[in-house]
């Protein structure tokens, strides 16, 4: 089978639904095609059964469906195509897509503009290395959260969580409202990158104790986990300080160490990657290395809230929309967006010096500062200063900068 | 009760027990696999080098060295008639000193001993240019040009299959709990089950010395030697040859190795042990694993692991392979104490088991039917753009993808259920699912509801790898 | 006198609060700013949550669907309201917003279905 579409939208995630939503608004007459590979669109949403997405983009609070809901409800209003059970092999240089479905089988797909929307996966065990043996009874807290809410089995009892991401922190409250017992979220940092929120109302509630600096140093059970010891950490090395160890019996351990963006197709196609973000490089309309192809959502940077999720898609859809009216515009020349001193990233990684109007810098820093000081900085002349209470790894923030006063590379620090 | 009876039964279902039941299918026998384990390939069968080793380490006048040497040259044909990958990249022993250089020449003399064909001692620059990514301090090497890579596993897997193909039964899931042997005959007590058999093959790893002591011959021990392995993604700089640190006492050095597969691995690590089941990882056994594998190659990258495991080898008492007619139960025959060369030896361990069944009275009569050939499950990831068309068209199963990072597609889980995977790790081993750099947190669940389907059995009792190792505790609100 | 700490999640700064209920008087102290108070009083003298869960569905292409308390409903309820919807089976299909129960545990507060759960053919 052999298509040609205006524009290709890979994964039907939130990103990827905001995306074609907003390119469709653009351009209606435009030909655009959603591919997801799951039986449904709505992505990693469709698990989330909590709430607390939409207040900035809704302004109310909705559980993750629900958020779906509303944006497929509106996709179907429109001629944009979904297609579903279709994952995608591979994707080139020149915007050509090669998926594949039960229904279809090879599926070629030539598009003027491509939005990458993959979103992201759970950092594993392996990535980790723990020790200790290999039993059942080891989950991802996504795999985890997917089993209980949707296919509606409890994978464990008694439960030993290591991070506080917010997937973990969301999980210790679900197993518990189902009955299972968690004794102890263990985190590696002196902080927790899951939201306040999450640590009150998911573990304070229940009663799971918190233990920062800590992680789990051994995982026994020959055929399921029989118990999980854990450790605390010396902060400076992060290796386990021996005599701390205290092993809790249990027949699961949920990781949530961490999301990375799923980037396998666009490093195929050879896009420039950002090391920091393990996303695509972009410039201010989301737009990658390659001419037409944009990313957005959680491929792009791990976001902790879908509703910047939904703003960055609608950019990149919108930035798609006018390519493929516009046709391609060379851009004459970039300046730089470095993140540093404190700074851990920022996107997009560079703006077009022809950029003009408000742009929104998102961005996170390395550690906790409060208060904390950031200044942005064009040369020698400062372009914005942002203040706050209080900033921490756990929170992307942003600032929105005049792109007009932008004439050379700029900096981004944290200053005392 | 009666029970059925065989002519031969193979105790243990690893890659040597699986060899020898391939070997012994072609011939007009009623032919029984037995296993404990659910599955074949459970023990060190499952998490070894995967190498297939050229034979220059081996005591000169050893069994093992003449089995590994012939083994090796019967690899190609094997790998060929299976359908299971081989790969001779070759492999070289470093130096980092006089001392290693002095092994070095040792091993060469053993391998010339040994019959070994393709080696060469060859300075630290050649091997660079050999292997560019190879430390800098390296000062000599000894390059052996068959040494290759393969898959233990698949072998295993390989080997049943076309076993089964040829009329061999599997009895997996079954552990022998006792043996005697009535009117000339062995009676094979497994739990409630019986059989008999004319004639028992003792392959049963590190558990040989406990099934071979049912009948009575105690001539041996064999003691668990558990090896840590760590599995790099396919992203991180690989290596082209098997790249060994000279050997100790414990074994054959830490190598550095691609796989099969197109990822890198390191290992193994040396530890004796008395719990013959515990494949449990150290923190010290990473630690010098990343430690060992930097110092052969440098720029290795370590934060690309995927996973880190371990297997138990099986240690003879003798110091060599056990492969004889019991001096104490003439129906018993021994192919124990396989420790590393196993993996090489096998094909040739089947060979020599073959004739000592002819010596101890087994009329071996050929099968006009015989078929050595057994096809691998289709690889959508590895098809053409038209094969994979062709494939879909026939069942559309394998339009569909199940695993995302090694592009598993449904089709080939279920064929792997029909070939016999019972569990999550034996659609793992058969296809790949879930062996990527998620490590199944987005295929289980998936996988899962495909082996419940399939098996028609709940989903609350699938396991892992068989017996307790459940995946699920319950029904959400069915308590 | 009754004395209480608690982390304040009105926004990221996760204020201390040390929060002193006196009768019918409530001081909170560790906070930076008015919303803080606010937070104090509320979880002091009847803290609310809204319930995410689910409910096993008889009929569906999936055998459970998500749902939440339409209203938060009090702290202490909640073990009330989740014994109470685990009893629930509604039949597919249900679509998203669907009222799975009216006055859910006698909270006064309604179960909805926060996904669409479609009938198995």
């Amino acid at each position: 089978m052999k298509k040609f579409v205006d524009i290709a939208v890979i994964g039907g995630g939130p990103a990827g639904l905001a995306a074609a939503l907003e390119a469709w608004r653009a351009q209606p007459e435009l030909n655009i095609l959603i591919i997801e590979r799951d039986h449904e669109p709505g992505g990693i949403l469709q698990q989330c059964i909590h709430n607390g997405f939409g207040l900035h983009f809704f302004g109310e609070e909705l559980t993750g469906p629900e958020y779906a809901g509303r944006f497929i409800a509106e996709v179907k209003k429109t001629s944009i195509e979904i297609m579903t059970d279709t994952m995608v092999l591979e994707l080139n240089n020149e915007r050509k897509i090669l998926a594949v479905s039960a229904e279809n089988g090879l599926i070629e797909i030539e598009a003027k503009a491509v939005v990458l929307a993959m979103g992201c996966r759970e950092r594993t065990r392996g990535a980790l290395n723990i020790p200790g043996s290999r039993p059942a009874g080891v989950y991802t807290a996504g795999c985890a959260q997917r089993l209980v809410n949707m296919e509606g089995y409890m994978p464990g009892k008694k439960v030993v969580i290591l991070g506080s991401g917010d997937i973990g922190l969301i999980m210790a409250r679900r197993m518990t409202w189902e009955g299972a017992k968690v004794e102890v979220v263990a985190e590696l940092m002196p902080f927790s990158s899951g939201l306040n929120r999450n640590i009150v109302q998911c573990l304070v509630d229940n009663n799971i104790p918190l233990k920062f600096n800590h992680t789990v140093v051994r995982v026994d059970g020959r055929e399921r986990v029989e118990a999980v010891t854990i450790a605390e950490v010396d902060p400076a090395t992060k290796r386990p300080i021996p005599g701390t160890e205290e092993t809790y019996e249990c027949d699961t351990l949920l990781l949530s160490v961490g999301l990375i963006p799923e980037n396998e197709l666009t490093n195929g196609a050879g896009v420039e990657m950002d090391r920091i973000t393990s996303g695509a490089v972009v410039d201010e309309t989301r737009q990658t290395s390659i001419p037409g192809v944009f990313a957005c959502g959680n491929v792009l940077h791990v976001h902790d809230l879908v509703d910047n999720v939904s703003n960055e898609a609608k950019l990149a859809g919108l930035s798609a929309a006018q390519y493929v009216a516009g046709g391609e515009k060379k851009v004459e020349k970039y300046h730089s967006v470095n993140a540093t001193n404190g700074v851990r990233y920022a996107v997009p990684q560079r703006i077009s010096a022809d950029a003009s109007g408000k742009l929104d810098v998102y961005f996170r820093v390395g550690n906790a500062y409060r208060p904390a000081k950031l200044v942005v900085r064009c040369g020698e002349e400062v372009l914005a200063t942002r203040r706050k209470a209080i900033m921490t790894p756990g929170e992307m923030e942003k600032i929105t900068l005049d792109a007009d006063k932008i004439t050379g590379d700029i900096t981004l620090e944290m200053e005392a | 009760m009666s029970a059925t009876n065989y002519d031969v039964a193979v105790i243990g279902a690893g890659v040597v027990g699986c060899a020898i039941a391939r070997q012994l299918s072609r011939y007009q026998l009623k032919l029984a696999l037995i296993d404990a384990a659910e599955d074949v390939a459970m023990g060190a069968s499952r998490a070894n080098s995967a190498i297939v080793h050229a034979g220059y380490d081996c005591p000169p006048g050893s069994v093992e060295a003449r089995l590994n040497v012939k083994g090796n040259a019967m690899y190609d044909a094997w790998c060929a008639d299976l359908d299971v990958p081989i790969q001779r990249i070759g492999s070289l022993v470093i130096g980092f000193d006089e001392q290693d250089e002095k092994v070095l020449e040792e091993l060469y003399d053993r391998g010339i001993k040994n019959g070994v064909p393709g080696m060469e001692l060859i300075s630290g620059d050649r091997a660079r240019e050999i292997e560019p990514s190879l430390s800098g301090e390296v000062t000599k090497a000894l390059y052996a040009a068959t040494g290759a890579i393969s898959c233990p596993y698949q072998m295993t897997i390989a080997c049943a299959e076309n076993a089964k193909e040829n009329g061999c039964e599997w009895l997996l899931g079954h552990p022998v709990t006792e043996m005697k042997v009535v009117d000339g005959v062995v009676e094979i007590t497994m739990g409630e089950e019986k059989i008999t058999a004319k004639h028992v093959v003792n392959a049963a790893g590190v558990f040989a010395d406990e099934v071979s002591a049912m009948l009575g011959d105690s001539s041996f021990t064999v003691s668990p030697r558990k090896g840590e392995y760590m599995l790099l993604d396919r992203t991180a700089t690989s290596v082209k040859t098997v790249i060994f640190q000279t050997p100790s006492k414990l074994g054959k050095g830490v190598l550095v190795a691609p796989t099969v597969d197109g990822n890198m691995f390191a290992g193994p690590t040396a530890v004796n042990q008395t719990d013959k089941l515990d494949t449990s990882v150290s923190q010290e056994g990473i630690d010098q694993l990343s430690a060992l594998s930097r110092k052969s190659v440098p720029t290795i990258n370590l934060r690309s692991v995927i996973t880190s495991f371990a297997g138990v080898r099986a240690q003879p008492s003798t110091g060599d392979f056990i492969i004889q007619i019991s001096e104490v139960c003439p129906q018993l025959i021994q192919a124990a104490g396989i420790c590393s060369p196993g993996l090489t030896s096998a094909p040739a361990i089947a060979e020599e088991v073959d004739s000592l069944l002819r010596k101890a009275g087994a009329e071996l009569v050929e099968k006009e039917d015989y078929n050595p050939i057994r096809k691998a499950i289709p690889e959508f990831r590895h098809l053409s753009n038209e094969e994979r068309t062709q494939l879909i068209e026939k069942d559309s199963r394998y339009g569909r993808i199940i695993c995302r990072c090694e592009t598993i597609t449904e089709g080939e889980i279920v064929e792997a259920i029909r070939r016999g995977a019972r569990s999550l790790d034996g659609v793992k081993r058969r296809t790949r699912a879930g062996m990527g750099r998620c490590q199944g947190g987005f295929c289980g669940p998936r996988v899962m509801e495909i082996l419940s389907r399939e098996l028609g059995i709940p989903m609350t009792e699938l396991t892992k790898f068989g017996g307790n190792s459940r995946l699920l505790t319950g029904v959400l609100k069915e308590d | 006198m009754e004395v209480k700490e608690m982390t304040c999640i009105r926004c990221p700064m996760g204020c201390r609060l040390t929060v002193t209920k006196d009768g019918d008087n409530y001081t909170v102290t560790g906070n930076t700013c008015k919303r803080g108070e606010e937070y104090g009083i509320q979880e002091m003298s009847c803290p609310m949550r809204v319930v995410t869960t689910s409910v096993r569905v008889i009929g569906g292409v999936r055998p459970v669907c998500s749902c939440k308390t339409a209203d938060s409903v009090p702290k202490a309820a909640i073990d009330d309201v989740l014994k109470a919807l685990a009893q629930l089976r509604p039949v597919a299909p249900i679509t998203i917003g669907q009222v799975l129960a009216e006055d859910i545990a006698g909270t006064g507060v309604s179960l909805v279905a926060t996904a669409n759960n479609r009938a198995a053919n």
